[in-house]
């Protein structure tokens, strides 16, 4: 099945979309020979500076690139300002529901979404009711992930309000371009992003806890070296000018979380953790972690520490909470959602799950807690055979799934041996949170490579792209 | 600030990136021994492997010392810890364990190494090509130290590098002595044979000074001078007083920067006290093979100490 998608470059009925007439102009002049070459540069650059990720359950290649295209998706300023007020809502909405549902659950007693679905669900932390994070955030670093269907309707698909992951890319796609067309940048007015590690490292320091003296010592926690994101963790460490830390360099002295140093432990009050919850801490979650640090979980609850994001957070962006999303906005703001929801079947409920089933080839089937393209069903790309296999094991665990259309992406260029061929992208603009809402300009583009798939990731064969949000 | 965890790893780092070199640079004298002497050729790569630290997990593996196969074992093995390809693989792991701390022109520079070195050393090294493969090597290690010393800010992070690095040096040079010490011994005859002579150049090849050793003596190798030049001399950049010289220095910015002293301190202290005040006939009359043992003994103790000061673990 094809559908019908929306080009964002070159709409089938309108001609050449306004945002990317400049870089039209430019493209037109260049050399396609030239063009190839460029995007072989592009490569080594990623190889030779070891941004890679790596793919789990793949033996040899434990490092990828992740492939980079050179044609940027290109949003014009007008566009973006209706995103980001968008998505501020949504993001002051996440935040305010956590604190909510971890004290008072007034929404759940004004019945807008089902006491069940929190009691029962595996990222409800039973550990932080009660618990006040350290200037009231939450969820601080939130990565939205938006997909457009036309010229003026977006949705949101997915709130990434854990520890989303990516924009490391960003940043190397926007340096990377700038290395390869230099002249590009000057023709062209695009809004910065480089100053994104400046904005998360004050951000971070804005939510350092009250007791913090001076100047807060900030680190990043990472699973290791061999995580797939390592290359994100060390780079942002970097940028930062913070240290990268394991659990095993950290430990609870004095009631407050240290590291060991090569002069003794010393102490840390932020850390912007990419560690999973339940490893965090062997003592309240997975004993079995090694990844975490024994103790962690009480200095937070004493106010030592902050932890970024907060433990608990998944609550928010689990993909059953998703559907209520609409209802949460308008309950904690006051108003209607600006960005909407992708209409969303859950299939705990009977005539949902029935719909679902009969509809199977027509819908996108996700697991409630997968993540990474894992686990899910793109029901007009199956066989029949993998259908009728799907179905059997939505209907042996119904509520571990939700169903969505198969909505045609809108499509943006890329760069093939061809020439320029549309393929379908979705975006994930980075959201900070501390005492004020900042959302840097641009975001990851992910795109599909391969022609008329809709699946974006990385490790599904997906690619990425440098977002341009243009300062006009 | 540095993490002790970092600290080690950037010890780790610079120990492999030397002993990928060294590797090289025992292979290439003794390729140059057995290409002159090729009755005793399999003598001369056992000796190889003794100063390689490999002689035994070698061994297990082979029956006969021949070029290829102790080349192969020395350079692209993987199951030999040391290999060439085992080291650089180690350094670079530790790099991009330690990657926050290393300039982007260091790491790059490792990441090439190891991305043209996996390229180099995927397949069997063809006997006529092993000349350049041993070039290769040196040109990666020499690229990786040049964007060290050209971009790194000296502080704590040069400090714990280069205590990796001058730890290493100073126990290669010494095995490479404490393997050849006999051939350096006071024999019957002052007047070295051709033979003689041979094994001298072969010792000085493989701490690359055959060259530079004809600057500062005569141009006739005598082994008191050889192993004067090793050991004490204190402008060789491989000889143990080269070595302790930094170590020292580097131990002393730490103990300045941090305000403390330990066990460290004092042992490369002593080491250096020795080497200062000894002259190489004192040292010939109480026993080269003794000074040696005794030497790679508190070489070794130090690097432990130094782990253990700095919090390494």
């Amino acid at each position: 099945m094809r559908l019908a998608a929306f080009d964002e470059m070159l709409p089938e009925v309108s001609g050449l979309r306004r945002p990317y007439s400049a870089y039209d102009r430019w493209l037109k002049e260049q050399d396609p020979a030239r063009l190839t070459e460029k995007m072989q540069d592009a490569e080594r650059v990623f190889r030779k500076t070891g941004i890679t990720f790596a793919v789990y359950g793949e033996q040899e290649a434990s490092e990828r690139l992740i492939p980079f295209d050179i044609v940027p998706r290109i949003i014009s300023g007008n566009e973006w300002r209706r995103l980001t007020q968008g998505i501020e809502q949504r993001v002051q909405a996440l935040n305010a529901f956590l604190d909510d549902i971890y004290h008072r659950q007034e929404i759940l007693r004004a019945g807008r979404v089902p006491r069940d679905l929190i009691a029962k669900n595996e990222a409800f932390l039973r550990e932080m009711i009660g618990v006040r994070p350290p200037a009231g955030v939450y969820t601080h670093i939130i990565g939205v992930d938006i997909v457009r269907i036309s010229e003026d309707e977006f949705y949101v698909l997915e709130d990434n309000a854990r520890t989303p992951s990516g924009v490391s890319y960003m940043l190397e796609n926007r340096e990377t371009m700038m290395q390869l067309f230099p002249e590009l940048f000057q023709k062209i007015k695009v809004r910065p992003v480089e100053n994104y590690p400046q904005l998360l490292r004050q951000s971070l320091a804005a939510v350092r806890p009250q007791s913090t003296k001076g100047a807060p010592t900030i680190a990043v926690l990472t699973p290791g070296s061999f995580n797939s994101a390592y290359f994100e963790h060390a780079f942002l460490a970097d940028q930062m000018g913070v240290q990268l830390v394991e659990g095993q360099d950290l430990r609870v002295v004095d009631g407050h979380v240290a590291m060991r140093t090569t002069e003794g432990y010393k102490q840390i009050d932020v850390l912007y953790r990419r560690v999973d919850d339940s490893f965090l801490d062997p003592l309240t979650f997975r004993p079995d972690s090694a990844l975490g640090i024994p103790g962690i979980m009480d200095v937070y609850r004493a106010g030592n520490i902050t932890i970024a994001n907060a433990p608990g957070t998944g609550i928010a962006d689990d993909k059953a909470i998703y559907s209520y999303m609409p209802e949460i906005v308008e309950f904690y703001t006051g108003r209607k959602a600006i960005l909407g929801n992708i209409p969303t079947w859950r299939c705990s409920e009977a005539d949902s799950l029935k719909y679902v089933l009969e509809h199977i080839h027509e819908l996108v089937i996700k697991e409630v807690h997968g993540s990474g393209g894992y686990g899910m069903l793109v029901g007009p790309a199956a066989t029949k055979k993998e259908c009728e296999a799907f179905a059997k094991k939505l209907a042996a665990k119904p509520s571990n799934y939700i169903a969505q259309p198969t909505l045609a992406l809108s499509t943006c260029p890329i760069l093939t041996d061809k020439g320029l061929a549309p393929r379908h992208v979705d975006l994930r603009p980075y959201v900070l949170v501390s005492d004020r809402i900042q959302i840097v300009p641009g975001g990851l583009t992910r795109v599909a490579l391969k022609e008329g798939s809709l699946v974006v990731n990385s490790s599904q064969g997906g690619g990425t792209k440098d977002t341009w949000v243009l300062d006009d | 600030m540095l993490l002790g965890r970092t600290a080690n790893g950037l010890y780790w780092m610079n120990r492999y990136i030397e002993r990928a070199e060294n590797m090289a640079r025992l292979v290439d004298a003794g390729l140059r021994m057995a290409l002159t002497r090729t009755q005793s050729a399999s003598e001369e790569w056992n000796s190889v492997l003794l100063s390689a630290g490999s002689d035994v997990a070698f061994k297990q593996k082979y029956s006969d010392y021949t070029a290829a196969d102790v080349a192969d074992f020395l350079l692209r093995d993987t199951s030999n810890p040391s290999s060439t390809m085992s080291s650089i693989e180690t350094a670079r792991n530790n790099a991009r364990m330690v990657r926050t701390a290393l300039t982007r022109e260091t790491w790059e520079s490792i990441n090439e190494a190891w991305m043209s070195l996996k390229r180099m050393l995927a397949r069997p090294i063809d006997e006529r090509d092993l000349p350049n493969v041993l070039d290769a090597i040196k040109r990666e290690t020499a690229l990786i130290r040049g964007s060290f010393y050209g971009t790194m800010l000296r502080n704590e992070i040069f400090d714990f590098s280069q205590l990796g690095t001058y730890v290493e040096r100073a126990d290669n040079t010494a095995r490479i002595l404490d393997v050849k010490y006999y051939v350096l011994l006071p024999s019957i005859s002052w007047v070295g044979s051709t033979l003689d002579n041979y094994q001298w150049e072969s010792i000085l090849r493989s701490v690359s000074a055959h060259r530079s050793y004809r600057w500062v003596y005569d141009a006739d190798y005598k082994p008191t001078n050889i192993a004067d030049y090793l050991i004490l001399n204190v402008r060789m950049p491989r000889s143990l007083t080269f070595c302790y010289r930094f170590l020292s220095e580097h131990l002393k910015f730490l103990s300045d920067d941090y305000g403390e002293r330990h066990a460290c301190h004092a042992t490369a202290e002593k080491t250096q006290a020795m080497l200062r005040a000894g002259s190489i006939k004192d040292i010939f009359d109480a026993g080269l093979h003794e000074f040696l043992a005794g030497f790679i003994r508190d070489n070794t103790r130090l690097g432990d100490e130094i782990a253990q000061d700095y919090r390494f673990y």
